[in-house]
C-alpha cells in the first residue's frame, strides 16, 4: 500500500482514500452519505457548525463532526448509530423550527439541502414535537441592492461568506451579524456606499445557499408573480 | 550593578530601595490611611471618602499618608479604610463614608485618642487591645494564596510588589530555564483556573515542545459571568503578580509575544494592568533583556468589546485576530495552532497569578494546600443571599456547606438556605442535600454544577428554580454566538419552554422535552458554551421536580415568585380601619376602599409588582400573596358606596 492512502472502516465498509482526506468528504466520495449543511469541498478549516455530520469512531468519546477530521489509517467508523440518528434529527427539527415548512412557496424547491435531508432522516418539514418560533426581524431583509435574504430559511450554515471571501478582488465580503438566535448573514448596510461599490453581483453567495435563503430579487418577484399566474389558473379551472 | 550578575542580584538591588519604602509606611512616623480603591470599592463611595479624608486633613492641618490600595474582597464592608498610627497596631475600619473619614479625623488621627470604636472590623496584627481579623470566621477559613496581597499593597507601586517578595518567582524561573519551570508547574498539578481545570503544565510543554515560532502567551482576562469578579480584582488589585506569572509563562514555552485580554467594560483595570507593565518595563523587568537574563518579551494589552462568548479560548483568538467572535472547532488545539496559526497558551488571570507563587515556594509547599487531584485554592465570588458576599478565597477540598454557612456566614436574615448556582451562567444548582459535596473540579462536575469561573449565587427559599433556571437560559441564548445549531436555537426553544412553565402554560411532556433537548445540546453542540447551558436546566429538574410538577400541574409557584401564578389580597382581618399607606403607592390604582373602610385589590388591575407588601406598616403587614391566583380566599368585601366615598372627602 503507498504511503499517501489510508485504509479505514466505515458502518463495516473497507474505504482507500487519501491521506489528509476529511472524513466526511472520503465517505461522501465512496458512496456513503452524511448529512451535511456547512461543509463544502476543499474546505481548509470547515466550521462544523450545522452539527448534522456527527460520527462515532471507535476509542473515541463522544459524536465528532465527520467534516473537520481527518481520516487515519484503521479508523473505525459508524455513520448511522441510533444515538447518532437521534441527535441529528433533534439538529434538523431545530433547524426547520424558525421556518414556516411551505415548500412550494419557496423558489428552492426540489433542490434543496434540507428536503434531501428530510428524507433521509425521515423527518417533516414542518416540526411538530417543538414550537414554531421564528427570527424576531422581518421574514425578508432587502439590505442589498439587488439581493434578497430571507431570515427564517436561513440555516447559518455559512457558505455564502465562506466563497464570498474567496472571491478574487473583491474586498468586501459578507459575513454574520447578531447574536444568539438572531444570528443573521448580514451585507452590512446597502444605504452604505460600500456593498455598492464591492459587491460585484457574481452571484456565488446566491448559488452556495443550500436552501435558497439568498436570491436575486427580480428572479424571487418573477417566481412569485408566476405562483400567482398558477394560484390564478387554478381556480379557473 | 555588575553586568554579570544574576537576575536574582539584580532583583535583590532593586528590593532594597523598595524594602526601605515598605519600613517606612509599617513603622510609620506620621498616620498612614489605606484606602481600599478599586471598582468595588469606589462604587460604594471610596472617592468620597478619599476626598473627605484629604479634605478633613487639611483643615486640621494633620500630617498623613493616603494610601490607594485595591480590594481586599470584602463586599459587604466597603468602602474598607486601614488606618495605621503610629503606636497602634493597624486598624481595619468598614463602611467608612464621607462622614465617618471626618469623624476619623477629628476623633483618632488628630492626636490618637479615640479610636473609634464604633466603626471598628478589627487589628490586622495581634494585640492586647483590639480584636484583630483573626477572631472572625470570615478570615480565619480563608486561606490566601492569590490574593495574599491583594487589598494591603498600593496596585501603583511596583516597590510594594517588590518588597512583598514580588518577581522573586520571575527571577528563580530564570535562573532555572524553561525546562525547569514547566517540571516545576507540572509537579505542582496546577490545574487551569478558567473552569475547565486542565493541567497547566501539560499545557505548556505542549506549547513549549511545538516547532513553530515565534510563540504568543495570552492572559485570559475577559471576565463575563455575571456575578463573577474575582479576575477583575486581581487585576486591579495586584497587577504585578498577573504580569509576573505572565512572563513566567512566557519563558516557560518561549514565547516572544503576550498578550493580555481585558474586557473593555473593566477600564480600571486595563489602566491598573498598562501602568503595571510600563513601570515592569522602565526597571528592566520587561522588555529586550528581562533581569539581564537574555529573555525578552513584549506584553500589550488587548481590549475585549463584550462578548460573553470571547472567553472561550478560540473566540477569543478570532477576536483578537478581528474577526467575528466565534469558537472554532478543536483541534487544533490554540497550544499547537493558536493566534495567527502559532503555539499560544491561553491562560485565565488565576491560573496566572498562581504561577509566581508556586515558583517562589516550589510546588512541594503548593501541594501542601488543597486536595491531592487538585492543589492550591479556590477564589469564590459568592453573591446572593449570604450574610457577608464578597471574594472568597478556600482551599480546594473544603465542603459548600463550610464555605456558605461558616465563611460567608450562612444565610441572610436567619431564612432557610434553598439552593446554590456554582459556576456562572452555566453552572449547576445545587439543593442543601448536596452541600456536602467538596469543592474541586471533578466533585462539582460530578454533582451536576461546574467549577467555572468560580461564581458563586447563594439563594434562600423566596426563589423559585424554574424562573433561575429560565434566567440563567435567557442570558446564555443571549449569549451564543449564533454559530451552532444546538447552542443557537435548541437554547432558545429551552428559553421558550421554561417561559411557558413559568406562565403557569406548562405540561408534563414539556418537562421530558426539557430533558431531552438539554442532553441533545450538551452532546452536539461545538463549543462549552453550548455544552454547558443546559446544566441549570439539568440540575434544577433534577434536584427540584416538585416544583417544576406544581408550575405545570397545579399552576402553582410553590416560592411565590413567578408574576402569572401568584396574586396579592389584603387580609381583611390585619388591615388597619382608614389607613392608606398601600393606596399612594399602586401605580395602577388596584387598591379601593371596602364598605367597612378597609382596602382591597382590584385583581383586574393588579400588575403584581409587590410594592403594597413594602408599603404596608409593619405593625399590620395585611399584604398576602398566593398561589395560584384561585386562592384567594372570599372576603365578602364590597367597595364603599360612592356617597359614602364623597363624605368621606
Amino acid at each position: 500500500m503507498s504511503d499517501d492512502m489510508v485504509v479505514l472502516t466505515v458502518d463495516g465498509l473497507e474505504i482507500k482514500v487519501p491521506r489528509g482526506t476529511k472524513l466526511l468528504q472520503a465517505c461522501l466520495d465512496n458512496g456513503i452519505y452524511i448529512p451535511n449543511l456547512c461543509y463544502l469541498e476543499g474546505m481548509e478549516r470547515p466550521p462544523s457548525s450545522c452539527r448534522l455530520c456527527l460520527v462515532e469512531i471507535e476509542g473515541r468519546p463522544g459524536p465528532v463532526p465527520s467534516c473537520s477530521l481527518e481520516v487515519e489509517n484503521g479508523m473505525v467508523v459508524h455513520t448511522s448509530t441510533d444515538a447518532l440518528r437521534r441527535l441529528q434529527q433533534t439538529a434538523f427539527r431545530l433547524l426547520v423550527s424558525t421556518n414556516s415548512g411551505k415548500c412550494s412557496l419557496c423558489m428552492a424547491n426540489k433542490r434543496c439541502e434540507m428536503q434531501r435531508i428530510a428524507k433521509f432522516l425521515h423527518m417533516p418539514l414542518r416540526t411538530k414535537r417543538l414550537r414554531h418560533i421564528p427570527k424576531d426581524m422581518p421574514r425578508i431583509i432587502e439590505e442589498h441592492p439587488c439581493i434578497d435574504y430571507e431570515s427564517n430559511k436561513c440555516v447559518l450554515c455559512g457558505r455564502c461568506i465562506y466563497v464570498c471571501g474567496r472571491q478574487e478582488d473583491a474586498p468586501f465580503h459578507l459575513d454574520f451579524a447578531g447574536r444568539g438566535f438572531n444570528t443573521v448573514i448580514s451585507f452590512f448596510g446597502s444605504e452604505l456606499p460600500g456593498v455598492a461599490e464591492y459587491c460585484r453581483d457574481c452571484g456565488a453567495c446566491i448559488a452556495a445557499c443550500p436552501v435558497g435563503a439568498l436570491s436575486y430579487r427580480e428572479d424571487r418577484q418573477r417566481f412569485l408573480q408566476q405562483l400567482e399566474r398558477n394560484k390564478a389558473s387554478r381556480a379557473r379551472k | 550593578m555588575s553586568p554579570e550578575s544574576t537576575p536574582s542580584q539584580r532583583l535583590a538591588d532593586m528590593r532594597q530601595a523598595a524594602e526601605e519604602q515598605w519600613r517606612e509606611l509599617h513603622e510609620p512616623e506620621i498616620p498612614v490611611i489605606y484606602v481600599g480603591n478599586a471598582t468595588c470599592g469606589r462604587a460604594a463611595g471610596s472617592q468620597e471618602t478619599i476626598a473627605s479624608f484629604e479634605e478633613s486633613l487639611a483643615e486640621k492641618g494633620l500630617e498623613a499618608r493616603l494610601v490607594k490600595v485595591g480590594c481586599l474582597g470584602h463586599c459587604y464592608a466597603e468602602p474598607l479604610v486601614i488606618i495605621h498610627y503610629p503606636g497602634y497596631p493597624p486598624l481595619m475600619y468598614q463602611k467608612v463614608g464621607a462622614g465617618e473619614a471626618r469623624v476619623l479625623v477629628n476623633s483618632f488621627l488628630k492626636d490618637g485618642s479615640d479610636p473609634c470604636f464604633e466603626y471598628l472590623f478589627g487589628a490586622l496584627e495581634p494585640n492586647d487591645t483590639f480584636p484583630t481579623l483573626m477572631d472572625y470566621p470570615r478570615y480565619l477559613f480563608e486561606k490566601r494564596v492569590i490574593m495574599e496581597h491583594c487589598g494591603l499593597i498600593d496596585p501603583a507601586s511596583l516597590d510594594h510588589y517588590l518588597a512583598v517578595g514580588g518577581y522573586q518567582g520571575l527571577a528563580k524561573a530564570l535562573e532555572a530555564g524553561s525546562r525547569r519551570v514547566v517540571q516545576e508547574i507540572k509537579d505542582a498539578h496546577l490545574r487551569g483556573r478558567g473552569g475547565a481545570g486542565f493541567p497547566t503544565g501539560i499545557k505548556w510543554e505542549i506549547a513549549a515542545n511545538a516547532s513553530r515560532h515565534p510563540k504568543v502567551v495570552i492572559c485570559n482576562g475577559d471576565e463575563g459571568d455575571p456575578g463573577a469578579y474575582m479576575d477583575r480584582t486581581l487585576m486591579e488589585s495586584n497587577p504585578h503578580q498577573v504580569l509576573e506569572g505572565l512572563i513566567i509563562a512566557a519563558l516557560a514555552i518561549g514565547a516572544s509575544r503576550a498578550l493580555l485580554y481585558i474586557r473593555a467594560e473593566y477600564p480600571l483595570a486595563v489602566e491598573t494592568i498598562q501602568q503595571a507593565i510600563d513601570a515592569a518595563r522602565e526597571r528592566g523587568l520587561l522588555g529586550a533583556d528581562i533581569l539581564g537574563s537574555g529573555f525578552g518579551l513584549e506584553v500589550e494589552v488587548f481590549q475585549g468589546s463584550g462578548a460573553f462568548v470571547c472567553g472561550e479560548e478560540t473566540a477569543l483568538i478570532q477576536s483578537i485576530q478581528g474577526n467575528r467572535g466565534m469558537p472554532q472547532y478543536r483541534p487544533p488545539y490554540p497550544a499547537v495552532a493558536g493566534l495567527d496559526g502559532l503555539p499560544t497558551v491561553i491562560n485565565n488571570v488565576k491560573t496566572l497569578s498562581t504561577v509566581p507563587v508556586i515558583m517562589r515556594r516550589g510546588s512541594n509547599w503548593f501541594k501542601q494546600i488543597g486536595t491531592e487531584n487538585t492543589p492550591g485554592t479556590a477564589i469564590f465570588s459568592v453573591v446572593g443571599d449570604v450574610e457577608y458576599p464578597g471574594l472568597v478565597e478556600v482551599p480546594m477540598g473544603v465542603t459548600l456547606e463550610h464555605l456558605i454557612t461558616e465563611v460567608c456566614g450562612g444565610i441572610k436574615d436567619g431564612k432557610p438556605f434553598k439552593a446554590v448556582q456554582i459556576g456562572g451562567p452555566s453552572g449547576g444548582c445545587l439543593p442543601a442535600s448536596e452541600l456536602r459535596t467538596p469543592i474541586d473540579f471533578d466533585s462539582l462536575r460530578q454533582a451536576g454544577a461546574m467549577m467555572g469561573s468560580g461564581g458563586m449565587v447563594v439563594m434562600n427559599d423566596e426563589a423559585c428554580m424554574v424562573e433561575v433556571a429560565r434566567y440563567f437560559v435567557d442570558f446564555t441564548q443571549n449569549e451564543s454566538c449564533g454559530k451552532c445549531t444546538f447552542c443557537r436555537v435548541g437554547t432558545r426553544h429551552l428559553l421558550a419552554i421554561l417561559q411557558e412553565i413559568t406562565k403557569g402554560e406548562g405540561s408534563e411532556e414539556d418537562l421530558e422535552e426539557l430533558q431531552v433537548l438539554s442532553e441533545s445540546i450538551i452532546q452536539g453542540s461545538l463549543c462549552s458554551l453550548g455544552k454547558t447551558a443546559p446544566n441549570p436546566v439539568l440540575t434544577t429538574l433534577r434536584f427540584f421536580r416538585d416544583e417544576y410538577l406544581a408550575h405545570v400541574r397545579e399552576k402553582r409557584c410553590p416560592a411565590l415568585m413567578c408574576r402569572e401564578l401568584i396574586a396579592y389580597y389584603i387580609d381583611l382581618e390585619a388591615c388597619a380601619r382608614g389607613c392608606d399607606a398601600c393606596v399612594a403607592c399602586c401605580p395602577t390604582e388596584a387598591i379601593f376602599t371596602t364598605s367597612n373602610r378597609k382596602k382591597a385589590i382590584d385583581q383586574e388591575k393588579c400588575v403584581k409588582c409587590g410594592e403594597c407588601v413594602y408599603a404596608c406598616p409593619p405593625e399590620y403587614d395585611a399584604v398576602r400573596k398566593v398561589s395560584p391566583p384561585e386562592m384567594i380566599p372570599d372576603q365578602g368585601i364590597e367597595p364603599l358606596a360612592e356617597t359614602e366615598e364623597e363624605d368621606e372627602k
